[in-house]
C-alpha cells in the first residue's frame, strides 16, 4: 500500500510539474500577477510529492519490503540499517528519484527564499526548474519506476553491490547529487535572465550563492568519492581518469569557472554573455554526466541501466536541454548589452584568464572522455584513454592557472599595475626557490615533477598568504589592528583564501603520492616479516571471521617502525555469499606524513597469502585540501552579502582600496 | 582600449590557448591511445612491439596458472575463434575468474602478451562492453552468455 501512495504521489507530482512549467511562464509573459504567484506553492506542492514518494520507497528498504521489484532486487534482510537506507539511492530507479528529489527542493528553496526576487524572474526561474523535473520525472515514471510489485514476493532480497556497502559511499551520492542537480539553478536563472533579456549584478548576486553552494557539495562529493575509491578497491590509487570519475569532474570544473565570471558579473557588470553560457555549459556537463554513468555505455560500478531505452531517452533530455538552450542563447545573448569597460591587467582581466584556462582544462577533460565512445560509434575501434593523456594534457593546461592563482587577486579591479602587484609576491618566489630548491637537496633521483609540484604548492600558498598579509596591511599599521582586521574580514575572503591554500595542500598531497609511494608485493605465511622503508611487518595470524552479510579473511599484522611498535593493522577479504562477491578492505594507518597501506589476496595459510604494502606519502593532504576548499565555499556562503534570500546591495559598497574590499 | 579591441584580445588569448591545448591532446593522443583487440583481431594484425593495447575475452577454462607463489599469472583470453597468452605480475582484481570476461593492458614482448594491467568486471551480472562486442563479432556472444 505505501509503495503505491509513492507511486501516485510521483505520478501527481509529474502532473504538478506540467502546471509548474506552464502557468508561470504565461504569467510571466502576460504580466499576470495572480498566475506568476501560482510558482511558489506549485513548487512547494512538487517537492512534498517527492519527498513522499521518497519517503515510501525509504520505508519499503526499511521494512525490506520484497514484494517491491526495486528492494528485491537491491537490498537483504540482513544488511545493515546503513546500507537500507543508502540502497535506496544505490541503485538506478532510486538513485534518479533522489535526482528529483533534489532538484524539486532547489525548486522549493527558489519558491521559499526568493522574495526578494522579481516577480516575474522568480516565476520563470521556477518554471525552468519544473520544465527539468518535468522531464525527469517523465523518464522514472516510463522506464524506471522504482515501485514495480513482484509477485510472489521472493523471500529475501539479492543485497547491494558490496563494493557500495560502505560509509563513504553511503554519503557520496547524495553529496555529489546536490552539486550536480544544484547547477540546474543555475541554469534556471540563466534561462530565466535570458527570456527577461536582462542580466545585471542583482541577478548574479542571485547566482553565486546557489553556485557556490552546488560546487562546495560537488567537491566534497568527489572528495569523497576518490577517498572511497582509495580504501576500498584496494588498489591504492586516488583518481583513475575513469570516465565516470571525468563525469563528475567536467561539471566541477565549469561551475569553478563560473563561480569566478559571476564575480565580475556582480562587481563589473561585464562578461554577462560568457557568465550565461557557462551556466549553461556547467548544467549541461552535469547532465551528460548523468547520461554517461546512468545509461550504461561506459564499464563501470556506476553503470546500473544497461537498458538502451533509457540510455536513449537521457540523450533525449541532453539533446533537448542543451540545444534549446544554446538556441535561446543564440537569440537573446546579442540583447545583453555589456557596459562594463575594462583594462587587461586588472582583476577582471585575471579572473577572464581563469575562466579560459579552466574552459580549455574541460574541454581536454571532454575529448579525453568522449573520444573513445566517438571512435567506437564513427568507426567500432576500440579504445581506451587512461591517466597518461589527462597527465600529458591536462596538467600542462593547469599550470599556467597556478601561476596566475597567486597573482590574480593581489590585482586591483578596474585597471591595475602588474609591476606593483608582483613586486608584492617577492617573499612567495623566495618561499618558492626555497621549498623547490629543498625537494632538490632532499631528493635522491631526478626529481623534476616533485620540484615543480611542490614549487607551484608553495607559490600559491605564498600568494594566497601575501594576499591576505595585504587585505589586513600586516606590518604597516601596528599588528593589533591587522589581528582587528583579520577577525573583521568578510566570509567571502576568508572563502577564498582556503579555497585558495586548499588547492596548494592538494598539490602536495597529490605530487607526494605519485612520485614518492613504495610498493612491495609477496607472499607471506603466519610469521613471516616483510621490509618496506622504515616499516617492518610481521604476519601475525590469518582468521575466518563471520561478518552481518558476509565471511571475512583477516590477516593480522604488527608493524613496527624504525624498531618501535607501530600499528596492528588487519585487512580483510570478503566474500558477500547472496552476490558471491569479494571484496578487498585495506587496512591503512594514516598520519600526516603519509599513510601506510596494506591489503591481502588469495590465499591460505599453508600456501601463504599474497600481501602488498604501500608507503604513500602525503596521501592524507588530498583530501585535507579538497576539504579545506569545501570549508571555504561554506566561509563564503556564510558571508552576510551574499546570503541566500537577502541580496541587497549594502549601502556603503563603493569606496575604499578595491583589495581591501574582499568577496572574491 | 576600445571595447571591440579588448574583445579580439580575448578570443585571441583563448585561441592561442585553445590551439596549444588542442596541439597538446593530439601529442598525447598520438602517445597514449590505447586500442583493443579481440583475440581474433590480433590475428589478422601486427601490433608494434612497444605499442600499449587492450586485449579481452574470456579466461580459457583451465588455462590460470600461477607462478612465484602467486605473484605471477599465466592465463589464455579467448574469444572461443582465437586465443592469446597472457602473463601478468601483480594481484589479480577481486573479480577474476576461468570462464569469465577480462581485459588486459600491456605490450607484446617476445609473442607472450605482457599485462601491466589486468581489469575484471565489477559485479556478477556485468560483462565488460568491449568483450561482449568482441565476443558477438566472433559470433559466440549466445554460447558465451549461455554458460554463464
Amino acid at each position: 500500500m505505501i509503495a503505491e501512495i509513492g507511486h501516485y504521489a510521483l505520478t501527481l507530482a509529474f502532473f504538478v510539474a506540467l502546471a509548474q512549467t506552464a502557468v508561470p511562464l504565461y504569467g510571466a509573459a502576460r504580466r499576470d500577477r495572480a498566475l506568476m504567484a501560482f510558482a511558489g506553492p506549485a513548487a512547494s506542492a512538487q517537492f512534498l510529492l517527492i519527498a513522499i514518494s521518497f519517503g515510501a520507497l525509504t520505508h519499503a528498504y526499511l521494512t525490506s519490503d520484497f514484494s517491491v521489484a526495486n528492494v528485491a532486487e537491491n537490498s537483504h534482510s540482513l544488511k545493515p540499517l546503513l546500507y537500507k537506507i543508502s540502497g535506496v539511492w544505490g541503485n538506478h530507479e532510486g538513485s534518479m528519484l533522489f535526482w528529483v528529489l533534489i532538484l524539486a527542493l532547489f525548486g522549493f528553496a527558489v519558491a521559499a527564499f526568493g522574495s526578494q526576487l522579481p516577480d516575474s524572474l522568480k516565476a520563470r526561474v521556477i518554471s525552468i526548474q519544473g520544465m527539468i523535473g518535468l522531464a525527469f520525472l517523465a523518464f522514472i515514471l516510463l522506464t524506471s519506476n522504482p515501485f514495480e510489485r513482484l509477485d510472489p514476493a521472493p523471500l529475501d532480497g539479492r543485497d547491494l553491490n558490496p563494493l557500495l556497502q560502505d560509509p563513504g559511499l553511503a554519503f557520496h551520492p547524495p553529496m555529489l547529487y546536490v552539486g550536480y542537480v544544484g547547477f540546474s539553478l543555475a541554469f534556471s536563472f540563466a534561462m530565466a535572465a535570458l527570456i527577461e533579456g536582462k542580466v545585471d549584478p542583482a541577478w548574479a548576486r542571485w547566482v553565486r550563492p546557489w553556485t557556490l553552494g552546488a560546487w562546495t557539495f560537488l567537491t566534497a562529493g568527489i572528495t569523497l568519492g576518490s577517498w572511497w575509491a582509495y580504501y576500498e578497491l584496494g588498489w591504492g590509487g586516488w583518481w583513475f581518469w575513469d570516465p565516470v570519475e571525468n563525469a563528475s569532474f567536467m561539471p566541477w570544473l565549469a561551475g569553478t569557472a563560473l563561480l569566478h565570471s559571476a564575480i565580475v558579473v556582480e562587481k563589473r557588470d561585464a562578461l554577462k554573455a560568457w557568465t550565461i553560457l557557462l551556466a549553461i555549459v556547467t548544467f549541461s556537463l552535469s547532465l551528460m554526466g548523468t547520461f554517461l554513468v546512468r545509461s550504461g555505455i561506459l564499464t563501470s560500478v556506476h553503470a546500473f541501466a544497461v537498458d538502451p531505452e533509457r540510455g536513449l531517452f537521457i540523450l533525449g533530455i541532453l539533446i533537448v536541454a542543451v540545444g534549446g538552450s544554446l538556441t535561446l542563447f543564440a537569440v537573446r545573448a546579442p540583447a545583453l548589452k555589456a557596459s562594463g569597460l575594462f583594462a587587461p591587467v586588472s582583476r577582471e582581466g585575471g579572473l577572464v584568464l581563469n575562466n579560459l584556462i579552466l574552459s580549455v582544462a574541460t574541454a581536454t577533460v571532454f575529448i579525453g572522455t568522449l573520444y573513445p565512445l566517438f571512435l567506437d560509434a564513427m568507426t567500432g575501434d576500440k579504445v581506451s584513454v587512461g591517466a597518461p593523456f589527462f597527465n600529458a594534457t591536462f596538467v600542462p593546461v593547469m599550470i599556467p592557472l597556478l601561476v596566475l592563482l597567486a597573482l590574480g587577486p593581489l590585482l586591483p579591479w578596474k585597471r591595475g599595475n602588474l609591476r606593483v602587484a608582483v613586486e608584492k609576491l617577492w617573499v612567495s618566489a623566495l618561499f618558492t626557490v626555497v621549498v623547490a630548491g629543498g625537494i632538490l637537496v632532499l631528493s635522491d633521483e631526478a626529481p623534476l615533477a616533485p620540484v615543480l609540484g611542490f614549487g607551484f604548492a608553495a607559490w600559491v600558498a605564498g600568494g594566497v598568504v601575501t594576499e591576505l598579509a595585504e587585505r589586513i596591511r600586516l606590518f604597516r599599521i601596528p599588528v593589533g589592528e591587522s589581528l582587528r582586521r583579520l577577525v573583521k574580514l568578510p566570509g567571502a575572503a576568508y572563502g577564498m583564501s582556503l579555497a585558495h591554500i586548499g588547492i596548494a595542500i592538494f598539490i602536495c598531497g597529490a605530487t607526494g603520492e605519485t612520485n614518492w609511494t613504495r610498493e612491495l608485493v609477496v607472499v607471506a605465511k603466519p610469521g613471516d616479516s616483510m621490509t618496506l622503508g622504515q616499516y617492518e611487518l610481521v604476519l601475525d595470524d590469518l582468521s575466518r571471521i563471520q561478518g552481518p552479510n558476509y565471511y571475512s579473511d583477516t590477516a593480522t599484522l604488527s608493524v613496527t617502525k624504525n624498531g618501535e611498535p607501530f600499528a596492528v593493522l588487519d585487512p580483510e577479504r570478503r566474500l558477500y555469499p547472496v552476490q558471491q562477491m569479494p571484496t578487498t578492505e585495506a587496512a591503512i594507518r594514516s598520519g600526516i606524513a603519509g599513510d601506510l597501506y596494506v591489503a591481502i589476496g588469495e590465499g591460505n595459510a599453508a600456501d601463504g597469502i599474497i600481501v602488498r604494502v604501500w608507503v604513500k606519502p602525503l596521501v592524507p593532504w588530498i583530501w585535507a585540501g579538497a576539504m579545506i576548499m569545501v570549508l571555504g565555499g561554506l566561509f563564503s556562503l556564510s558571508d552576510r552579502r551574499l546570503r541566500v534570500g537577502a541580496p541587497k546591495r549594502s549601502a556603503k559598497r563603493p569606496g575604499g582600496p578595491a583589495v581591501a574590499e574582499g568577496a572574491d | 582600449m576600445t571595447p571591440k579591441r579588448r574583445r579580439l584580445s580575448i578570443v585571441l588569448i583563448g585561441l592561442t590557448m585553445l590551439g596549444a591545448a588542442a596541439a597538446l591532446v593530439l601529442t598525447a593522443f598520438e602517445e597514449n591511445l590505447v586500442f583493443f583487440f579481440s583475440p581474433t583481431e590480433l590475428q589478422a594484425k601486427e601490433i608494434a612491439p612497444d605499442r600499449r593495447i587492450r586485449v579481452g575475452g574470456l579466461v580459457q577454462e583451465n588455462s590460470v596458472a600461477s607462478f612465484e607463489n602467486g605473484l605471477r599469472t599465466e592465463f589464455t583470453v579467448t574469444d572461443l575463434e582465437h586465443s592469446v597468452k597472457v602473463v601478468y605480475r601483480g594481484q589479480l582484481p577481486d573479480l577474476f575468474r576461468e570462464g569469465q570476461g577480462v581485459v588486459a593492458e600491456g605490450k607484446f614482448e617476445g609473442g607472450v602478451f605482457n599485462a601491466s594491467e589486468v581489469l575484471a568486471k565489477h559485479d556478477e551480472n556485468y560483462m565488460p562492453r568491449e568483450v561482449a562486442d568482441a565476443l558477438k563479432k566472433s559470433g559466440r556472444w549466445q554460447h558465451a552468455t549461455e554458460k554463464q
